[in-house]
């Protein structure tokens, strides 16, 4: 099984579907930090199923300013339903085609499924991995992990003083 | 692996012995179908273990998926701070099909109160905090969907059948047991 980058790699860059007619690049997001959830596919048949539990948390996310994204290997019309359907307010991209080309660059690809693992990278403004974190393919991993590794980049660069100074946000 | 980060507090919904062995803690949301097949579980479980076992309630309503998660669990917190939590609670998850605005004021009727105390709470969200507060310490503890059980402080990852809970509550008792004695 292909392991997942580490923390202290720089985060691969990608540019993939969005929406049928809109792609993201990674790249674009620099300067806050991005919350990369790949997950195996759309319609899991769970109530709070990994992506809705995200929905859900998303204010909490967002005291970080950190933008969340899913990644799956579907196809951008199925994300659009599967969004639609669960009323999920972040963006699921398209590793679509080639099939899986972006979550291999991560480690995170299941070669024998066809599927992404789940694996959750938090990656920083600079647009270094700081955290990731695989887990069983039928365990949703929930997000305390998440939670604490945005907690923890943001005492990081405070205590490094990168902090614009006045413009701290209370 | 994930533990549960907010202790057992005096002001929670809990059933049973506050000294019991062992202390069930339940995430769950009103509309989620998983959590009204739990219930009677939940109930079962109660019964078998008696005194040994603990009860607590908290909120985790998925209010994308579930609209009326959210007014069910703020219904339940204006019927409990009235006194009667449990017999909403209860009543909540009975009428799981038919959860509806009309059906909280029926159930809340029933209990004595009136519908027009309830929607006013309901407006106002006077018990809206407290049902954040619940969902946010659940997502710190790894709540990862509902319903989510903890024993005695660590998430329980097996199903959600009787047997199967009643086996990882007996380890635990087990366990509970064992320390006791040696701490004797």
């Amino acid at each position: 099984m292909a392991r997942i980058l580490t923390p202290g790699t720089p985060a691969p860059d990608f540019t993939l579907s969005v929406t049928p007619d809109q792609k993201l690049s990674l790249r674009d997001l620099r300067g806050q930090p991005v919350v990369l959830a790949f997950y195996p596919a759309d319609w899991s048949p769970v109530c709070g199923d990994q992506m809705a539990l995200y929905n859900e948390i998303l204010p909490e996310f967002q005291k970080y300013k950190a933008e969340v994204l899913g990644i799956s290997v579907d196809g951008a019309w199925c994300h659009a339903a599967f969004a639609k359907a669960q009323h999920l307010h972040f963006p699921l991209l398209s590793d679509f085609e080639p099939k899986g080309a972006v979550a291999k660059t991560y480690g995170a690809y299941r070669e024998k499924d066809g599927f992404c693992e789940r694996a959750l990278f938090v990656i920083d403004e600079k647009g270094v991995i700081f955290w990731s974190y695989r887990s069983p393919v039928a365990v949703n991993p929930g997000a305390d992990g998440i939670l604490e590794a945005l907690e923890n980049l943001k005492e990081k660069r405070q205590s490094h003083g990168e902090l614009e100074g006045s413009r701290r946000v209370s | 692996m994930a533990n549960l980060k907010v202790p057992v507090g005096s002001a929670e919904h809990t059933l049973g012995d506050e000294h019991a062995p062992v202390t069930l803690v339940e995430y769950g949301d009103y509309e989620c179908p998983h959590c009204g097949r739990a219930h009677p579980v939940v109930q079962a479980l109660r019964k078998h273990f008696g005194t040994q076992l603990r009860f607590v309630y908290r909120h985790f309503p998925l209010t994308q998926i579930h609209p009326m998660a959210e007014p069910a669990a703020e219904a339940a917190e204006f019927v409990g701070a009235n006194g009667h939590f449990w017999e909403m609670h209860n009543a909540i998850f009975e009428n799981q099909p038919r959860l509806s605005l009309p059906l909280l004021g029926e159930l809340a009727q029933a209990l004595g109160l009136t519908s027009e105390d309830l929607h006013s709470a309901l407006e106002s969200r006077e018990f809206l905090p407290a049902i954040k507060a619940d969902f946010l310490g659940g997502v710190r503890s790894g709540v990862n969907g509902t319903p989510t059980f903890f024993i005695n402080g660590y998430r329980y990852e097996g199903l959600n059948e009787f047997e199967d809970l009643v086996e990882a509550i007996d380890a635990e008792l087990l366990s509970a047991k064992t320390q006791h004695r040696r701490a004797g």
